[in-house]
């Protein structure tokens, strides 16, 4: 493995200086040899590799639409040196095997780490405590827990669960979500539900989750994760929890930063997405939410589908978009454009927070010397369009098929070995 | 107007054009011979893929009137009951050749996607989709009122309709109050809270939660039918409070002033919306629907699928 120079890249966005790569660690520049590969970073900006919190790569079961290799070289090329897999595959990562099985495939894809979340109850049902302990000491060393697309509804299996991950500081992710306020449930709950005759999803729905595991996770002293807030509600209490001292943290996707409602008019089931798009002024609350502190982290919730999954009616289409690839763009066009975050603030919720929360010692790093080589170098300036059919995931179910972005990762470094260069995935 | 998707697609103009030509095309149904060669040789596919008699049966009819070839497909024993999507169903009807689908559908929306994604070329009417339109419902309702209360010209401006029960779940009124917006009528919606949508006030009506308060002073009560599946679901209590409080009864039918109509989209629930007596009574204009649903179907075909030479020369005849 060479070393690499990374020469005059803003680091963090507040300050150019060189950073240079050996053995996977970041080491002194003064220190590599002239042999050591070049890549300038002039007006770019150099971030640690980003984090993803919330990914569907599908493999067990529906390859069809992702695997672990196709969703890896799509975080690559989004700029993310570590993905979170979903345990919603088929079979369900509810036990050491699955968890182990997903953590081997992305050790061997080689171009980021993959680190599986294990289910909270036994096939996302619900009733019976999955094998957390076992996920826990297996080679995969799971500590993110959700039963993500399904809530853990039951009040008393969330207090287990809450108070079982104590035991080695693990987390709860809540997909906040009653289930017997959204039977059937295929948009946002609103005037446009209403008129579009598409049974309502009320964002109630979500803060009655949220409010419950809030105090839930107080009384038991246990860490609690919101997945995809979407609602002014939500972040409401969010803020209202952090002001209490209670360890809840919060992610928001960037289709919830972007979206809304009003584009289900199309009643095309490519913006269809569960939690849903809400309002403009939810889309607001969320934006506000992040630059105050309140909400953590952005995760993407990547979900692809295949072709036929969203070329059919409404309410026979999956839920789910396409989010690695066009995440950054998103956090960059939304946020720091408009000057909401700065690009340490998005290295916080993009990188720093998202390590921190799920225990990933290797990412989000200070960029100092002695830590782990992962870094993503960003273009801002960069504009590009999006375009479904150049995607490196393996299904096309992104909702931004024709925009302009502005902003990509033009190079990635993943433990001291370049795996995007000039926007091209390497190896794999 | 290359599809009929939604009221709110339409102009006033266009809306009073499709009356105006049912207006015409309604003396065909009383001539000897029902027919006019003007649709000869297109061809008409009714795809219904939710049960539905009525309105199957009323586009077959106005079709058949305008000499346009009618193909059934239905969901029941067909490739879409063997798991075909509707995407390859389009493809099929366009791959012989369809002019037009009139597609019934649950999914609200069904009909949108099919006119806007290219699989067919065809036009697409929508008879009636999920809980969200049935324009040729509203079209036919207001060819209704027009002819009773408007001496059958004209808009509807200053006329008073009462719209009543599962507000909610009704494409029914979704397309009404869309249509008798556009018309200049006022629209009171009466329904339980439960089965009145959110955001219900953003869409120009009034409401009510009390049927006799507002039934004085009606020109029109229109009841929706109530379907049997919301009878689970904590709407209300029980059909007999349902009923009580929201039915059209002989003693409301009393309570009905000046020369105000009873309607109902059909099927009927005798019993439950409505009784026997208030449906068979002197005001109820039920039948007459169904007659009037054939004219204006045949106005939709006719406007949609005729050349304009056609549409103009018919305009001629009635000016």
């Amino acid at each position: 493995m060479s070393s690499i120079i990374i020469k005059g890249g803003s680091l963090f966005g507040e300050k150019v200086a060189d950073l240079a790569v050996s053995n996977g660690k970041i080491v002194e520049p003064s220190s590599v040899g002239s042999d050591a590969v070049v890549i300038d970073a002039a007006n770019c900006i150099v971030l640690p590799g980003l984090v993803d919190l919330h990914t569907h790569l599908r493999e067990p079961g529906r390859e069809n639409a992702e695997t672990v290799l196709s969703g890896s070289r799509a975080g690559v090329k989004g700029g993310f040196t570590a993905l979170s897999a979903m345990a919603n595959t088929l079979p369900v990562a509810d036990n050491a095997g699955v968890v182990e099985q997903v953590w081997r495939l992305g050790q061997a894809t080689g171009l980021c780490d993959v680190f599986p979340i294990g289910a909270v109850t036994e096939g996302l049902e619900g009733k019976n405590l999955a094998e957390i302990g076992a996920m826990a000491d297996s080679e995969a060393k799971v500590r993110v827990f959700s039963d993500d697309g399904n809530c853990v509804s039951d009040s008393l299996v969330m207090r287990r669960a809450l108070e079982y991950v104590k035991k080695f500081n693990g987390v709860i992710a809540q997909h906040a979500q009653d289930p017997r306020l959204t039977v059937g449930a295929q948009m946002n709950e609103g005037e446009v539900s209403s008129q579009l005759g598409l049974k309502g999803w009320p964002t109630i729905a979500e803060e009655a989750i949220i409010a419950r595991d809030i105090l839930l996770a107080d009384h038991v002293g246990s860490r609690l994760h919101i997945c995809h807030l979407t609602s002014a509600g939500g972040v409401e209490l969010v803020r209202w929890a952090k002001a209490r001292g209670i360890a809840v943290t919060a992610e928001v996707t960037p289709h919830h930063l972007l979206l809304t409602d009003e584009l289900a008019r199309s009643y095309d089931p490519i913006y269809k997405v569960n939690p849903p798009l809400r309002r403009a002024s939810d889309v607001q609350a969320l934006r506000e939410g992040l630059a105050d502190g309140t909400i953590d982290i952005i995760a993407t919730d990547h979900a692809p589908h295949p072709s036929e999954s969203k070329e059919c009616e409404w309410q026979e289409a999956s839920f789910g978009m396409l989010g690695l690839e066009s995440a950054l763009a998103i956090a960059n066009m939304v946020l720091v454009e408009t000057g909401l975050l700065t690009w340490r603030g998005i290295a916080e919720k993009l990188s720093i927070n998202p390590a921190a929360i799920a225990g990933y010692g290797d990412h989000g790093s200070d960029l100092s010397v002695g830590k782990a080589a992962n870094i993503t170098i960003i273009d801002p300036k960069r504009e590009w369009r999006v375009d479904r059919d150049l995607m490196q995931s393996r299904s096309k179910n992104t909702p931004y098929h024709g925009m302009q972005m502005r902003g990509v990762a033009r190079d990635v470094i993943y433990r001291g070995s370049v795996v995007l260069r000039n926007g091209e995935v390497h190896n794999g | 107007m290359k599809h009929l998707l939604s009221i709110s697609d339409l102009s006033k103009a266009e809306a009073l054009q499709i009356l105006d030509t049912a207006q015409e095309l309604s003396r065909i149904s009383d001539a000897p011979v029902k027919k006019l060669p003007t649709l000869r040789g297109k061809t008409i596919v009714n795809l219904f893929l939710e049960d539905s008699t009525r309105t199957r049966i009323s586009f077959e009819a106005a079709a058949k009137r305008l000499s346009a070839d009618v193909i059934n497909f239905g969901a029941k024993g067909s490739s879409v009951s063997k798991g075909e999507s509707l995407k390859d169903t389009a493809l099929t009807l366009q791959a012989m050749g369809a002019d037009a689908v009139i597609l019934r559908h649950s999914g609200s929306g069904a009909a949108k996607r099919l006119a806007d994604q290219g699989w067919m070329s065809g036009a697409v009417i929508n008879a009636g989709d999920g809980t969200h339109e049935h324009p040729s419902q509203a079209l036919l309702d207001s060819f209704t009122i027009r002819k009773h209360l408007a001496n059958g010209t004209g808009d509807l401006t200053g006329l008073k309709v009462a719209i009543v029960g599962d507000v909610l779940h009704s494409r029914v009124a979704r397309s009404n109050v869309l249509l008798l917006n556009l018309l200049g009528a006022k629209v009171t919606l009466v329904a339980p809270p439960t089965l009145l949508p959110i955001g219900v006030e953003s869409w120009g009506v009034n409401y009510s939660y009390d049927f006799d308060a507002t039934l004085s002073g009606m020109d029109v009560v229109m009841m929706l039918r109530v379907q049997q599946e919301r009878m689970s679901d904590f709407y209300f209590p029980n059909v007999r409070e349902f009923s009580g409080y929201f039915g059209l009864n002989l003693d409301r039918t009393r309570a009905m002033t000046n020369n105000s109509i009873i309607m109902h989209p059909g099927p009927m629930n005798r019993g439950l919306e409505i009784t026997a007596e208030a449906a068979d009574s002197a005001r109820s204009v039920i039948v007459e629907q169904v007659t009037n649903g054939v004219s204006v179907r045949m106005a939709i075909l006719y406007l949609l699928l005729a050349g304009a030479n056609e549409v103009a020369q018919l305009a001629e005849v009635s000016a």
